[in-house]
């Protein structure tokens, strides 16, 4: 079978031609979507790298079927950064105080983190450990991710606090 | 190979679907069927008939008699947040809020753990302790309720005919002065399967000193997850205290006939199950005595008291 497949990735509308409705969405995005933020680390859905927001839920995007996408709201890490460019609080967090590393993970860790926020704007560290649970990282040891998610969370605190 | 698609968004075309095609399997939100298949460990079926836009099985609710009513589509995370499942059902909240990782919760559901049929699901040692109920739906409108006691049959097999999907679970309101919960052995405290777990509800006499009634289930020890009636036996008719809650892990221990595998061998599972169960009823006895004790049990609960 052949299917249309139309989505809304980064807040664009994309379509692409599915051949084989076992094709993951991760597939998609990457090769016939160029969009190359999420990675494919484990593909069984283990390691994290490959996480992407669907209707702003954190989704392992490896092992979820690209139909089953259809006409949902897809966030990567590159719908992140603002409109000119410019980066989150978090994404300035992880880059200022070492959050990152090697960088595979960071696309993961950024949409989980971001899905914390949205629904925690203030998270301990507990529930800020429980949030990155789903993402593996092998070179930071996880302690400056962790401090990079309470940062951002400060400061955007800090942000609304003065607005007030 | 996958050949065919199909998404539909009524119950009725769902079924349509399944009866037409015997090889259909359905999918949710596919943490068990695609993460089988990523992993080699079985193929998707040749044609998938995806659930996930049907209203009629995404709902939930408390009906006039009290009783909680779950649509198949309910996810862990919606379960592990909710305020009534906290308080009257804590043992199921228990055990959707240590399920994967905060993704795996935001896509997996309800009807998918039951229906997969793992001895080690989560979900299912709560529903059965809980007295929980699923409906069956089928073609031509048909409709039948089995116990969740009795819904898998072995390893990955349910008593779902063919054709048959579940449509929501029902759970009774628990009697005053009850309280329940759910603890698994787990090796880490994320993308983790239980090395055994134990699900246990009580209720108290009116005094509050004795246990009126419990029930116990394993999970993990078995094909499928089971009661344990010697463990129940031991609690029911005691006084409330540590000396009950070790004979029921006792008792636990010795009706329970784990496998050796990857994970854990026979004899440590035996004698974990005994662990899981004290600490168990322990922690169910606290809610039922109005003491907090926060979701999730794994991770709250007291260690045994020896």
């Amino acid at each position: 079978m052949s299917a249309e497949l139309e989505l809304t990735v980064d807040g664009i509308r994309l379509r692409a031609l599915v051949t084989d409705p076992s094709r993951s969405l991760l597939r998609v995005l990457r090769d016939d979507l160029g969009r190359t933020g999420p990675k494919e680390g484990c593909d069984d859905s283990e390691c994290g790298a490959c996480m992407v927001l669907v209707d702003g839920r954190p989704v392992n995007a490896c092992s979820f079927l690209a139909l089953q996408a259809a006409g949902r709201a897809i966030t990567t890490v590159e719908g992140l950064a603002g409109p000119d460019g410019e980066l989150s609080p978090l994404q300035r967090a992880f880059v200022e105080g070492g959050g990152i590393q090697c960088g595979f993970c960071t696309p993961g860790m950024l949409i989980s983190a971001t899905a914390l926020l949205a629904a925690d704007p203030d998270p301990g560290d507990d529930a800020i450990r429980d949030a990155l649970a789903g993402n593996l990282c092998r070179c930071t040891g996880y302690q400056p991710i962790i401090a990079a998610v309470r940062r951002a969370a400060a400061e955007t605190a800090g942000l609304t606090a003065r607005r007030d | 190979m996958t050949e065919h698609f199909a998404a539909p968004t009524t119950l009725d075309a769902a079924l349509a679907l399944l009866a037409a095609d015997p090889a259909a399997r359905a999918v949710a939100g596919g943490t068990d069927l695609v993460v089988a298949a990523r992993q080699g460990r079985r193929p998707l079926p040749p044609s998938i008939v995806a659930i996930d836009r049907i209203p009629e099985l995404a709902g939930a609710g408390i009906d006039a008699d009290g009783s909680l009513v779950l649509g198949a589509l309910v996810s862990h995370a919606w379960i592990a947040s909710d305020a009534a499942i906290a308080r009257s059902w804590t043992a199921l909240a228990d055990a959707s809020a240590i399920v994967g990782s905060p993704a795996t919760r935001a896509t997996g559901t309800l009807g998918g753990n039951l229906m997969n049929a793992s001895p080690a699901a989560e979900t299912t040692a709560p529903l059965v302790v809980l007295d929980g109920t699923v409906s069956l739906r089928g073609p031509a409108g048909s409709e039948r309720a089995i116990a969740v006691a009795d819904l898998a049959t072995g390893p990955g097999r349910t008593a779902a005919r063919a054709g048959e999907l579940l449509g929501s679970v029902r759970i009774p309101a628990p009697a005053s002065r009850s309280g329940s919960a759910y603890i698994r052995l787990e090796y880490r405290r994320a993308m983790e399967i239980a090395v055994v777990g134990a699900a246990v509800a009580v209720t108290l006499t009116s005094d509050g000193a004795g246990i009126a009634a419990a029930r116990v289930a394993l999970t993990a020890v078995a094909p499928t997850v089971v009661r344990a009636p010697a463990a129940e036996a031991e609690l029911t008719g005691t006084v409330v205290g540590w000396a009950a809650f070790h004979a029921a892990g006792g008792a636990a221990a010795a009706s329970a006939q784990p496998i050796d595998d990857v994970r854990a061998s026979a004899d440590y599972r035996r004698a974990m199950i005994a662990v899981v169960v004290a600490r168990a009823a322990a922690a169910a006895i606290e809610r039922a005595a109005g003491r907090p004790l926060a979701v999730p049990a794994s991770r709250w609960a007291p260690a045994v008291d020896h």
